[in-house]
């Protein structure tokens, strides 16, 4: 992933549904909204689920997004989390070219980053690596000129920093 | 107490108020049409489920009330798209009842399957599809609830057939009615917000009390907040001249001396020009709809602008308010009048009797005009009809027109006096719109005189819904404006495409509009010159046991002016022929 100038964290509290995804993928599409990146679990109350959109507000300001995000009705609560106010992280696998004569340069680069190996092969090694978007990026500029055969990586998710943390008492006052 | 998801489901409308459904029954919704017949519920049962959707959404726009549409899978949920999005577009109350296939079969492409909550979920409020027959009562209670609340709208609930069906197992329930706490508890993303910010609305009366040119811009908003009447007395304190959007008209009665007309790009001059020379817009339930801003950048460049909307997407989707108010329009209307009387009411207005000067010369050398003919030379003129009908019929008349020129023209020559008489498909501009909606609106006032304004082309979308009006005994009354030619499409080609007309003329006598309303059951009538109107007219007027169908054969070279054209800003507005060059001259010196 490259770096993202113009983007938005949303931590969008849904209804834990069927179809709510698709509601909220659906109004990105029909507003003209870019999602860059989109995470979705269930949380500690299993009546919600987060979702953690990436939103490109390039195009429409965030104002508007999250004004008909809330909208929808399975919409329980939305957190615009600024970079700086957010603590942000998403998880990279990989599977590189490893042959038995490589397979140290690889295991260099996971030292380096604390990325795990996760599996094995003859001509390859899989390796994991979780942390900040940004961290993610350059272990994967890094891992590139080994030869990359596949890459996957999850869409970023994010909390509040702590000390500005409102979203745990929402959660709590569903209860 | 035993009973099963169909019967549920009946009893849940009837609880809810229901007297009125507007259906056509198929194999998915077919339990429930059993226990229907038990119930005190009116069915009328359409033609066609597009018909049904428009019936629903009359009856809402003059009732106020919900209207309700109930059709089976498939096929009947896909006619239904149109009436939904057009509810969605103008924020009708209405709650759709689909049958669905059982189930166990959803999802292996069984026949009359579809994805109706998928396909509508982009125009409805909400929708939801149904599981289990116990969770009938609620989602038809939380339906109620979220069409009718903030921002009103169109919610669909699709019913598979297995849940509905007593010879299934799973159709099996025991009855309950949840009540409105529980409702409001199961829906814990849904919390309108009704009240306006206290701090907002002392602003507002302020910025009023400091405007030398202000002009309300009052939208639908104002009919679905049931604020009509407190609009007025807003306007009448501070003496602030109105203007009624397509969706307002009624809201402001047109006789009053305050009220401007209709802006937009069909508007009249003094309404358009008002907003554009404003320094305060109070948009009230507006939505700076393109076809009333005209060319964005260059709209009301002066103007400050106060939002009140009860949809908080709404402020600052378009223009950024100054003063932006979330909240019901009657309920913050109501504050702000009482803040402007604590500011001292009409006594601290300003002097503002250059603007109001400047307005009643806009409106002397400006009027709505046509050149009208003498009777029996060439076709009738539709803004004539028009007008005469107007004359002819009681002054709380319901008017439901079509989609196009007849439609401006109606919205322009019909004075509405009383809010709640004009029913039209404003944001999506649904041909076919009127016979079915002026039928839902006769259901549900039928006290009430009813015409239904339609066009040449319209008429023929929708027109075998005069079937059921004919079977129901509806005796709605309908006016075809018959120019033989897709008129809007006609007049766009004739200025904007050098005379090339393309594909928009359509014969004035195929169809043969008086056999083909007599063979509906209606009473019919052809109008061919300006002589014979108010007679056609009265004689429609004094049929009650059926429809009645006029057709007036009008003059087709006939354009909706003034006109803003599309892509130009309002200060660019065209007026009448006649009038160019009188605009032309006030134009050069400075208005």
């Amino acid at each position: 992933m490259s770096v993202i100038s113009n983007y938005h964290t949303l931590v969008v509290l849904v209804e834990n549904k069927p179809g709510v995804l698709a509601r909220v993928a659906g109004l990105f599409a029909r507003r003209g909204f870019n999602i860059h990146s989109l995470a979705v679990a269930p949380t500690e109350d299993e009546r919600i689920s987060r979702i953690t959109i990436v939103a490109d507000t390039a195009s429409s300001p965030v104002e508007q997004v999250v004004k008909q995000l809330d909208k929808l009705i399975n919409v329980v609560k939305i957190d615009e989390l600024a970079p700086q106010d957010s603590v942000e992280q998403e998880l990279l696998m990989a599977t590189v070219q490893a042959s038995v004569g490589e397979r140290s340069k690889v295991l260099e680069l996971c030292q380096i980053f604390s990325a795990k190996v996760l599996d094995t092969g003859m001509q390859e090694m899989m390796v994991r690596l979780a942390g900040s978007p940004a961290k993610l990026d350059d272990f994967e500029q890094l891992l590139r000129p080994l030869g990359i055969s596949a890459i996957q990586r999850t869409g970023r998710v994010a909390l509040p920093r702590l000390d500005h943390s409102v979203l745990g008492a929402s959660l709590r006052s569903l209860n | 107490m035993g009973i099963n998801g169909g019967q549920a489901l009946i009893r849940a409308l009837e609880r809810e108020g229901v007297e009125v459904l507007f259906g056509l029954p198929g194999g998915a919704i077919l339990p429930v049409y059993d226990p229907l017949i038990d119930s005190p519920i009116r069915h009328i049962l359409v033609r066609h489920e597009q018909g049904a959707g428009h019936m629903a959404e009359g009856f809402a726009h003059a009732t106020g009330r919900v209207g309700v549409a109930m059709v089976t899978s498939g096929p009947a949920a896909t006619n239904i798209v149109t009436p939904l999005c057009d509810a969605y577009m103008d924020s009708v109350p209405m709650v759709c009842i689909t049958g669905q296939v059982p189930s166990t079969a959803i999802g292996t492409d069984a026949f009359q399957e579809c994805d109706t909550v998928g396909i509508t979920r982009s125009v409805t409020k909400h929708n939801e599809l149904v599981t289990r027959a116990e969770d009938i009562p609620m989602a038809i209670r939380q339906a109620f609830y979220i069409a009718t609340t903030g921002r009103p709208g169109p919610v669909l609930v699709d019913i598979p057939k297995d849940i509905v069906d007593p010879a299934n197992p799973r159709s099996a329930m025991d009855w309950y009615w949840p009540s409105d706490a529980e409702v409001a508890a199961s829906l814990p993303g849904y919390k309108p917000h009704t009240k306006g910010d206290p701090v907002a609305i002392r602003q507002a009366a302020e910025l009023i009390n400091r405007s030398v040119k202000p002009v309300i811009y009052a939208g639908g908003g104002i009919l679905k907040a049931r604020a009509a009447e407190v609009l007025r007395v807003l306007a009448e304190l501070c003496d602030l001249p109105v203007v009624t959007t397509l969706m307002a008209r009624g809201a402001f009665p047109d006789d009053h001396p305050l009220c401007l007309g209709m802006p937009g790009m069909h508007g009249n001059f003094t309404a358009i020009t008002a907003m554009q020379e404003a320094d305060l817009l109070i948009a009230l339930g507006s939505r700076f709809d393109d076809r009333v801003t005209g060319r964005l950048d260059g709209f009301a460049p002066s103007a400050k602008i106060i939002h009140v909307d009860i949809d908080p997407a709404e402020l600052g989707k378009v223009r950024r308010p100054d003063v932006p108010i979330v909240g019901d329009c009657r309920s913050v209307i109501e504050e702000l009048v009482a803040a402007l009387q604590a500011l001292g009411g009409s006594a601290a207005q300003p002097d503002r009797s250059v603007w109001k000067q400047q307005l009643s010369g806009w409106r002397e050398k400006f009027p709505l005009t046509y050149e009208n003919l003498e009777p029996g030379e060439g076709h009738v003129k539709p803004q004539f009809v028009l007008e005469r009908l107007r004359s002819l019929t009681p002054s709380d008349t319901i008017v439901a027109s079509g989609v196009g020129q007849h439609q401006m023209w109606t919205s322009q020559y019909w004075k509405f006096n009383h809010p709640y008489t004009w029913v039209n498909s404003g944001g999506l501009g649904t041909m076919g719109f009127s016979i079915p909606a002026a039928i839902g609106a006769k259901v549900g006032r039928p006290d009430r005189m009813v015409w239904a304004i339609d066009g040449d082309g319209c008429f023929q979308m929708t027109a075998q819904e005069l079937v059921t009006a004919s079977a129901e005994r509806i005796p709605i009354k309908v006016a075809i404006l018959n120019n033989a030619y897709l008129g809007m499409v006609r007049q766009w080609q004739e200025m904007f495409y050098d005379e090339r007309y393309s594909e928009v003329y359509l014969s004035p006598d195929l169809p043969d509009y008086v056999k083909w309303a007599e063979a509906m059951g209606c009473a019919a009538m052809r109008v061919e010159s300006t002589d014979e109107v108010d007679a056609a007219i009265e004689k429609a007027n004094a049929i009650n046991d059926r429809p009645v169908v006029i057709e007036f054969r009008t003059d087709a070279r006939e354009k909706v002016f003034p006109m803003v054209p599309a892509g130009k800003g309002n200060s660019e507005v065209m007026v009448d022929p006649s009038q160019q060059a009188e605009l032309a001259r006030i134009r050069a010196l400075g208005l």
